[in-house]
């Protein structure tokens, strides 16, 4: 690595902190102006005002908004997201326990995004107006413009229901459990304590749901990558390489692909975001319990300390993906540094 | 003159582009030779085939153009019955380019010497990492590139520095023909010069044949043998430098000359061509000169003259020169 691409690497995680720290207000200023008051929410209407009082006391909800500022950003430094309102267990208990699964499904789901996008657009761009061209460029509108639980339940009805290849719902068949866990991502468990069964059994819970939310998202990569393609093989110095009798493959895959990575890598930060809200409702079709149904099972609660902390903690892996992405810029392009 | 006199023999070649608006022939009928060791200068305005031409000859017409017909003979090989990998390990190897503009002709995240190593590994696989390393900081030490700059990105390299650059790839298998297409274009004058200089040498150390692509009367007048002056997709003349300079015989190749730029000249205004170049897709019958020219003659207009021989060593396609109905009926 060169002292400018490490020199990159630095300033743009320096550059982060900031940002960080404006993310995080903006979580706490957003949960202060909205209306309703949680302890009136948890404790419903006819609670008297002791009760009312020791509550917020509590929570810290009766000290000046400065003060909770101050206690909230302590708190978030320190991982600490305050306690679960509903069942007296910190918040950041209960990230651990459906993040991961969350977690799982976004890198199956991107995993399978990426490579069918970019290898589809790649191929698409290479036949320009060839029959293969139209069908990949026609088949990935279809699929962007699929609803994510539609495709998910058609998947459920063929190889679930129907041809039964695949569990329908959940992360692990009834009776199987992971006997330690190291990340929560139960495949990554399964690899890394060596038991196959387990890893078996998860795998196949998660291809469905992987594929439901990869595809749908893998739609809106070909046309970027084929839209991105097309301009790169049109550059001179694609018609350089060709002179120098560079090969039509070398020329597409790793000239061309290459130079058309920066708006992918982009567009890839950003879908992360979608990839995340996108598991919600992947998650609500196929019973997966990940962070989504965390968050909607305590929003019927009320419990706000664990939505905030779902939200806060969405937020700050957004911030950590974009962050990637413009790491990743440094290694893709030598002109981008500080 | 043998024909192991010449490297490579154009013949009737036809270059056609699909357009919305209809087909156009941007290379009409066009034949030309290039003899081993020379510089063959190709010059006529924008738009006259002169850069069709030049990728034609390396097989390198893209959609939505086409070479319909004619013969292009490299070597006493016919280059248009090869396969598309015969063609592709010539391109490179035996016949190369350097292109116009040195800014946009390397990948840009690609260091130089993977520009060059991939190069000579792509014609010579088993060539090792090491060796074309090797030769690649030997190319570039002759081009006056200090070799360690071999690891930087073009984009950390000044304008004069990338084309030779573009030269050293050019020249890593030692190729027979180099097509030089408006290589210096781009390059301000000094660097330029520098660039034409460094050409001269090149020329003997390497033993090339050089097809100089350019609107540059200027430089074509310092670097070349012979001149090729093309019109409207069609080969109006070819001389020698000196006959072409002293004596040309195709009207336009006189305008040509008439309109370059003198210091001596004490003209207050710079000469002009009447008129415009042809759009190709509606090109006016006869000689496509013919509506410009100031001895335009009724035969003209109605039939393409033949390209010939009209002293030794010198080719043009008019009228003028040659026998026709109207020049039998006035001497009758």
């Amino acid at each position: 690595m060169s002292s400018a691409l490490r020199r990159y690497i630095v300033v743009r995680i320096l550059l982060t902190i900031p940002m960080l720290l404006i993310l995080v207000s903006l979580v706490f200023v957003v949960l202060r102006v909205l209306p309703g008051d949680p302890a009136l929410a948890i404790l419903r209407e006819g609670a008297s005002d002791e009760q009312l009082a020791s509550f917020r006391a509590a929570l810290g909800l009766d000290q000046p908004l400065h003060i909770q500022y101050l206690n909230f950003i302590s708190g978030v430094v320190r991982f600490d997201f305050g306690e679960s309102m509903t069942r007296s267990i910190p918040v950041i208990d209960e990230i651990k326990t459906f993040f991961p699964a969350t977690m799982e499904l976004a890198i199956a789901g991107m995993f399978i995004t990426t490579v069918v996008g970019i290898f589809s657009g790649a191929f698409a761009a290479q036949h320009r107006k060839k029959a293969s061209d139209y069908i990949i460029r026609i088949l990935s509108i279809i699929l962007y413009s699929l609803p994510i639980f539609w495709l998910g339940l058609m998947l459920q009805m063929s190889f679930g229901a129907g041809l039964g290849w695949l569990p329908v719902s959940g992360r692990l068949s009834p009776g199987m459990t992971p006997e330690q866990t190291i990340t929560g991502m139960y495949t990554i468990d399964a690899i890394l304590t060596g038991n196959w069964p387990l890893f078996k059994d998860a795998i196949t819970h998660l291809i469905m749901p992987a594929i439901t939310l990869g595809l749908v998202l893998a739609g809106i990569f070909t046309r970027l990558t084929r839209a991105n393609m097309l301009d790169v093989l049109e550059q001179d110095f694609i018609t350089a390489g060709r002179a120098r009798g560079l090969k039509e493959r070398v020329l597409v895959y790793k000239h061309g692909l290459r130079n058309a990575f920066i708006p992918i890598v982009t567009l890839l930060g950003l879908q992360f975001a979608l990839l995340l809200a996108g598991a919600i409702l992947t998650e609500t079709t196929f019973s997966w319990p990940g962070m989504g149904r965390l968050v909607i099972d305590r929003i019927y609660d009320r419990d706000f300390t664990t939505v905030q902390g779902a939200i806060l903690f969405f937020a700050l892996m957004v911030a950590g993906a974009s962050l990637i992405v413009d790491i990743l810029y440094g290694f893709l392009d030598p002109r981008i540094r500080y | 003159m043998t024909t192991n006199d010449i490297l490579y023999s154009v013949r009737e070649l036809v270059v056609e582009y699909h357009t919305r608006v209809g087909d156009l022939n941007a290379v009409d009928h066009v034949s030309l030779d290039i003899k081993r060791g020379e510089v063959l200068g190709l010059v006529g305005e924008s738009g006259c085939g002169k850069s069709t031409l030049g990728k034609a000859l390396m097989r390198m017409i893209q959609d939505p153009g086409r070479i319909v017909s004619g013969e292009l003979w490299f070597n006493d090989v016919e280059l248009l019955s090869l396969s598309n990998e015969k063609m592709r390990q010539l391109r490179g190897s035996r016949i190369s380019m350097i292109f116009q503009d040195p800014m946009t002709s390397l990948n840009p995240v690609q260091r130089v010497v993977d520009h060059i190593t991939e190069t000579i590994q792509v014609h010579e696989p088993k060539t090792s990492d090491k060796a074309a390393r090797a030769r690649a900081a030997e190319l570039v030490d002759r081009l006056g590139i200090n070799r360690n700059r071999l690891d930087d990105y073009p984009h950390q390299l000044s304008g004069g520095m990338r084309q030779r650059v573009m030269i050293s790839l050019a020249l890593a298998l030692r190729a027979d023909l180099v097509i030089a297409d408006e290589a210096t274009t781009s390059l301000d004058v000094i660097v330029e010069a520098q660039f034409l200089d460094l050409l001269k040498e090149l020329r003997e150390e390497f033993d090339l044949t050089i097809l100089l692509i350019t609107h540059n009367i200027g430089l074509v007048a310092e670097l070349a043998d012979r001149v090729a002056v093309m019109y409207a997709g069609r080969m109006a003349e070819v001389a020698e430098i000196r006959q072409l300079f002293s004596d040309a015989k195709h009207p336009y190749a006189q305008g040509l000359l008439k309109a370059v730029p003198n210091i001596r000249l004490d003209d207050d205004e710079l000469y002009k061509m009447p008129g415009s170049p042809p759009n190709l897709i509606t090109a006016p019958t006869g000689c496509r000169f013919h509506p410009r020219c100031p001895q335009v003659m009724e035969i003209c207009a109605q039939q393409a003259p033949k390209f010939q021989e009209v002293s030794p060593g010198q080719l043009a396609s008019c009228w003028l020169y040659q026998e026709h109905p109207e020049k039998a009926g006035q001497a009758a």
